[in-house]
């Protein structure tokens, strides 16, 4: 039995590098914009059939072809902010952007079917079936490289946040975005960008997802949101490592209560989100502690 | 003021253009089957002055059971192609009308009820998977309907006691019986010592890999591992891990798809666990669905019930085959179960209906429950007083060095020699 608990306590920590992968985007766009994206499980899963098109067709290896997908996730949020989120205005602004990203949400997975079908793929490479031993147990390589990989884009979302200007006036719009528009920010560049950049990190999010999942369809999204939203409200909305944080933790949880019972793995997932949020409402890493950094 | 109302005059205006442009794509890409769609066979002798024949369905051409859905639909156009090409039913052109569920249980009843009363079909067939099926059935039976399917053989559809149910495939509860039959054929010292059982939450599932296990039990084979895991998860890593962890020389896998069973192989090649057998209850049926998401050597030595396959000797499937070749290429191979489950609905439904010489739902009904034998590319069909298919035949069949191959009942004239014990991970 210990080791099995040392097992999902080890597959907790790896499998929440590729949900922080997932959902850091999700609560940077949140932070920044006070937008819920919905439609972040299925640009997750759109990352997916990126990876899996520079897979098979142009043979290059999942990693290296985040060097092409994220630039291409990255303008395609530009697209989707400018298009649907940016001539949103007013006092409705945050209701109306729900409905309008799940509007982008729809639209993208009416074109996966189109352009792939309904069957169900999976992202293949010789390091996603290989593990090597520790302690007794196995460690899968892909989830190892997802959580450094994981681990990489949160430090790298980081320095960009608190070590550039573009980050101080990211962050100034955090805070308050009429007072950084009277310093002279251009809020409106500062949004498209921020939301770019949270799409773009989604990319590689979609590249874990499908190289550890058993495979996955234009569908696959709407199985993830709820997942994702959780974690981002655990971690607190707005931070990145928050993300991290709540993932590994809400994927140790899980994988712990299902060596007893799978069935409830899922029901304790959501039952350690409200506990937490019982005690700190502003979950692990909330907004006012953010914007206090 | 004038400025902020224009600007939200604006917005207003931005949004109902954005939510048209929406309704238009999805009806463009997404849900482009999600309308009516009319087969599109030649039109046949004697056919052009009679009114079509509208026959309606519901089937997941989106969400969880999408890939099936679609499947499901390709099945029931083919057939109506085939038809249409023969002259129609009693003289008419076959037309299908196919709504889209979503995978939605409660979706799926609405839309049979707009079939009926709003679209006023002629007949119904039925949806993908036993979990639609059963509220599909009751609204099909408030009207009189019969409801003949494909996918619906689960223990819970037929404890409606509804009259209107017809299944044709195999009743999900016995699928895997000619497994646990082998099983107790084998020498004690041959038969795997442990078993293991994961469950997908889903009513075609669960059932039958109970089943399997009380008789492998009462053969001696103990369980180390029998559990229910919900089915719309993201992924099966933890479940897979323990069934690993449980080091079980026998892995009955209730699933539903491919995704739930290439999970558990990937974790179990991970955890470098090869059992001696692998059977899944569905998922390795699929064709080059599932080999392309395994891979062809990993798909050596797993097994699957079912009642049809592509190399099967039945000439109305060799017909099938032969004609679903020529219009879609591709090997036969790689033809989808569901294409065979679907096209059987057809089949038993025209031949009820010309044997009847009218469409007519009560009459249908009777003449469905009165004992006759239908043929059909899965086999001979007829049903019990439940709509459960008495005639239907279980099979195994086996992945083998890139073929899918029928291997049990052990005895049968195509059944070929089962690999046993399962070769090891990409060997």
């Amino acid at each position: 039995m210990a080791h099995q608990i040392y097992e999902a306590i080890a597959d907790g920590i790896l499998g929440g590098g590729v949900y922080a992968l997932m959902a850091a985007g999700l609560t940077l766009i949140f932070g920044v914009l006070d937008i819920i994206n919905v439609a972040q499980g299925i640009l997750v899963i759109v990352g997916g059939y990126l990876s899996y098109v520079l897979s098979v067709h142009l043979h290059i290896d999942l990693f290296l072809g985040l060097l092409i997908t994220i630039p291409a996730m990255f303008v395609l949020g530009l697209v989707i902010h400018t298009t649907v989120i940016r001539p949103l205005r007013g006092a409705e602004r945050t209701s109306m952007s729900l409905l309008a990203c799940f509007a982008v949400a729809i639209i993208l997975e009416g074109v996966l079917y189109w352009i792939f079908g309904a069957n169900n793929i999976t992202l293949k490479a010789s390091y996603v079936n290989a593990s090597f031993k520790v302690a007794g147990f196995y460690i899968s390589d892909i989830y190892v490289y997802c959580f450094i990989l994981a681990v990489v884009l949160v430090a790298a979302i980081y320095g960009l946040l608190y070590r550039t200007t573009f980050g101080r006036g990211v962050r100034a719009t955090m805070q308050d975005p009429i007072a950084a528009r009277l310093i002279g920010i251009d809020i409106n560049r500062v949004a498209a960008l921020t939301f770019g950049i949270g799409v773009a990190v989604t990319a590689a999010g979609g590249m874990a997802y499908g190289a550890t999942s058993g495979g996955f369809n234009p569908n696959s999204g709407y199985d993830l949101i709820s997942r994702l939203l959780a974690i981002i409200i655990l971690g607190g909305l707005g931070s990145i490592g928050g993300a991290l944080a709540a993932a590994v933790f809400m994927i140790t949880v899980e994988s712990l209560v299902d060596i007893w019972s799978p069935n409830w793995a899922i029901v304790v997932f959501y039952a350690a989100l409200v506990i937490v949020l019982t005690v700190r409402p502003a979950g692990l890493f909330g907004r006012r502690a953010v914007r206090a950094q | 003021m004038r400025p902020v109302r224009s600007r939200r005059y604006k917005n207003a205006r931005f949004l109902s253009l954005t939510v048209t442009a929406v309704a238009a794509a999805v009806l463009a890409a997404g849900c482009s089957s999600s309308g009516s769609s009319s087969a599109t066979g030649s039109s046949s002798t004697g056919s052009g002055s009679k009114p079509p024949l509208v026959i309606g369905a519901s089937l997941s051409l989106t969400g969880d059971f999408s890939a099936d859905g679609q499947a499901y639909e390709k099945g029931y156009e083919f057939w109506a192609d085939q038809v249409n090409a023969q002259g129609g039913i009693l003289g008419r052109k076959v037309e299908l009308k196919i709504l889209n569920d979503n995978s939605s249980p409660t979706q799926v009843a609405t839309n049979y009820q707009t079939l009926i009363n709003a679209d006023h079909v002629a007949l119904t067939f039925g949806p993908f998977s036993s979990l639609l099926t059963a509220p599909a059935a009751a609204v099909a039976h408030r009207y009189g309907y019969a409801f003949v399917e494909g996918a619906g053989g689960a223990t819970s559809v037929f404890a409606q006691k509804l009259n209107n149910v017809f299944d044709v495939s195999l009743p999900v509860a016995n699928e895997l019986d000619p497994f646990t039959t082998w099983i107790a054929s084998l020498p004690a010292s041959q038969r795997p010592t442990t078993a293991a059982y994961p469950m997908a939450n889903d009513p075609f599932a669960t059932p039958q890999v109970q089943r399997a296990q009380s008789t492998l039990q009462a053969l001696g084979i103990k369980t180390v591992y029998s559990n229910i895991f919900p089915e719309e998860v993201a992924d099966y890593k933890a479940p897979a891990d323990d069934v690993a962890a449980s080091k079980a020389q026998a892995v009955v896998l209730g699933s539903t798809d491919v995704p739930t069973v290439s999970s558990f192989m990937t974790a179990f090649e991970q955890q470098h666990y090869n059992p001696k057998i692998f059977i899944a209850a569905a998922g390795p049926d699929q064709g080059s669905a599932f080999t392309s998401a395994v891979g062809v050597k990993n798909a050596d030595g797993m097994m699957v019930p079912d009642a049809w396959y592509p190399g099967s000797s039945n000439s109305l499937s060799k017909a099938m085959v032969q004609a679903y070749v020529a219009k879609y290429g591709g090997p036969a191979s790689a033809i989808n179960a569901d294409i065979a489950e679907a096209y059987s609905v057809g089949e038993v439904v025209d031949q009820a209906v010309t044997h009847l010489g009218a469409v007519d739902n009560t009459k249908l009904i009777s003449y469905l429950h009165s004992g006759v034998t239908f043929q059909s590319v899965q086999g001979p069909v007829r049903f019990n007083s439940l709509g459960e298919n008495l005639v239907a035949t279980a099979y195994i069949f086996q992945w083998q060095n890139g073929n899918f191959v029928q291997v049990l009942p052990a005895g049968d004239p195509g059944s070929v020699k089962i690999l046993y014990p399962k070769p090891s991970w990409g060997s």
